[in-house]
């Protein structure tokens, strides 16, 4: 029986945003997965930034996505260098493709997922991590295909 | 105009390495000076000589390094943005410094002293930032937990396995079990490695680099003048800092490209010094490839062309690397993963050493040796010198 993962050790991570990535946290304290789109030349990108690469407009949209995802690459923390992790391993810090925004990934963990089961290409999909500083963080599931 | 051939390393100056704290109780800029002292002492020169320094990775503070070591004026004091991706492309901003005519004895130096923050937790102590919260709400605590990511998709991409890990690990294991001044020279069997510990799969602990305390100075001066300085001057024939927005922030953005993210970030610095040092791959007696984790080392002798895309694995499972039989023998002091830690400066280090035929494992004939600074954030850096 393969371990599970889990999520991440909370106390390390202390959430703090500005004007350009507060709508992300803020749609996911609703659990909305959302993704920064180019107001003007419609491109996504991923962490939000104030301009466009592609065409440098500062207009922004945050549509909602679909919440699925392709795993992009993994790998499996399983002991601790500092003690604040040994109470969350093993954890798997991941990568995932989002096909709905354009194929940005978001860094993230892969939760409640059998460490053997984890393959890269494997269909994922938005589970949310609910911190006791009521932060949520969006982690994913592995998506059963059988 | 380039800087190429123009300048020369005409001294170098270490200090041991100390496995991570047991340089204490001396201070860090204690070190750096000991390694600056040691550095124009070989050249035959002394400290009031220095007019310049080039730093990377923050660098140190200049006024305090003049005031303990009473440096009487500075005409130069520059440092690379970003961190150890710039330890081989800070001679090159030295050499950029002499060749402008801004200063005429410029010296590098990098040194780390890891007592209370260890590298391996490097992330967890970052402040936290609007822009960090993308990778640290992750649990990326190291940049171990970041670079497993890469390595885990250059295998996925190219069939790379762990036991091409292991052929990097242990033939560097190999180098630095002959270097006297190395941290780790116990023996390292392939059970060894895989019977280790996992800490961040891939990548287990002998994949990962050394935490060492110790500091490394090179002066570098015009080559004119380093032939009448005491020591045979070490030319430094190309360097290249930079690269290209694909790769990036790299593991703090982690959107690269399919064919960046599984790389080295290195390819637009290794075009620009070849073609600055106006040599090939082919040319290129040994390197010394900046080895923080070992699949790196792989992705770093794709992006300089020692091999074809994806073919790194393969390449060092050849035997290429080793020292005895290889073709292109790669840090032979044993690198970071096994002789030392210091940045990046001890690949500067023992490039210096190969040319002036001083090295412990010395390459026959060297002639033109590689240096690369670390894949991480650009600049990512590259350097060769020459005979």
């Amino acid at each position: 029986m393969s371990e599970i993962s889990k999520a991440p050790p909370p106390e390390l991570f202390t959430l703090t945003t500005d004007q350009w990535t507060k709508p992300f946290w803020e749609a996911a304290a609703a659990h909305r997965l959302v993704a920064p789109k180019c107001g003007c030349c419609s491109t996504f990108r991923m962490p939000p930034t104030p301009f466009c690469p592609n065409c440098l407009s500062q207009a922004l949209e945050w549509p909602e996505l679909s919440g699925h995802g392709v795993l992009y690459s993994y790998t499996i923390v399983a002991r601790a260098i500092i003690p604040e992790m040994a109470a969350h391993l093993p954890y798997v810090p991941a990568l995932v493709e989002l096909p709905d925004a354009g194929g940005v990934r978001l860094i993230t963990n892969i939760v409640g997922a059998p460490l053997d089961a984890l393959e890269i290409g494997c269909p994922v999909e938005v589970v949310w991590d609910d911190r006791p500083d009521g932060v949520s963080i969006p982690c994913f599931r592995l998506v059963r295909t059988d | 105009m380039t800087i190429r051939d123009k300048t020369a390393i005409a001294g170098l100056g270490s200090t041991p390495y100390y496995k991570r704290g047991t340089s204490l109780p001396q201070t860090l800029p204690e070190l750096v000076c000991k390694a600056i002292i040691a550095a124009v002492d070989d050249a035959g020169l002394t400290v009031k000589d220095i007019d310049g320094f080039a730093y990377y990775s923050e660098g140190f503070d200049t006024p305090y390094l003049m005031e303990t070591l009473g440096i009487p004026e500075i005409r130069y004091t520059a440092t690379l943005t970003g961190s150890g991706g710039g330890s081989a492309g800070a001679v090159g901003l030295a050499a950029s410094a002499i060749v402008s005519g801004m200063a005429e004895t410029v010296v590098v130096v990098g040194g780390t002293q890891m007592a209370e923050q260890r590298f391996g937790s490097l992330m967890s102590a970052y402040p936290q930032t609007p822009e960090n919260a993308f990778f640290s709400s992750a649990g990326l605590v190291g940049p171990g937990h970041m670079f497993a990511l890469l390595a885990r998709r250059h295998m996925h991409l190219y069939g790379t396995t762990r036991e091409h890990f292991a052929e990097v690990a242990i033939s560097t294991r190999l180098n630095a079990m002959r270097n006297p001044g190395a941290v780790m020279r116990k023996p390292m069997s392939r059970d060894d490695y895989f019977n280790a510990p996992m800490i961040a799969d891939p990548c287990c602990l002998f994949d990962f680099c050394l935490e060492t305390d110790g500091a490394i100075a090179v002066v570098v001066t015009s080559t004119e003048r380093a032939r009448d300085l005491r020591r045979d001057p070490v030319r430094i024939l190309a360097s290249t800092h930079g690269g290209g927005r694909d790769w990036g922030r790299a593991l703090y953005w982690m959107n690269m490209p399919d064919e960046a993210f599984a790389s080295g970030g290195h390819a637009p610095v290794a075009r620009g010094l070849y073609a600055q040092a106006g040599v090939t791959p082919g040319d290129i007696d040994c390197a010394q490839i900046y080895d923080h984790f070992s699949p790196m080392v792989i992705t770093q002798l794709e992006d300089y062309g020692f091999c074809g895309k994806g073919e790194g694995g393969p390449f060092v499972a050849s035997g290429a690397i080793r020292y005895d039989g290889g073709s292109l023998p790669v840090n032979t002091d044993g690198g970071q993963l096994s002789a030392g830690y210091i940045w990046g400066m001890s690949h500067v280090r023992e490039g210096v050493e190969q040319l002036r035929g001083t090295a412990v494992s010395q390459v026959a004939d060297a002639e033109l040796v590689l240096v690369t600074g670390g894949p991480s954030s650009l600049p990512v850096s590259g350097l060769i010198l020459a005979k």
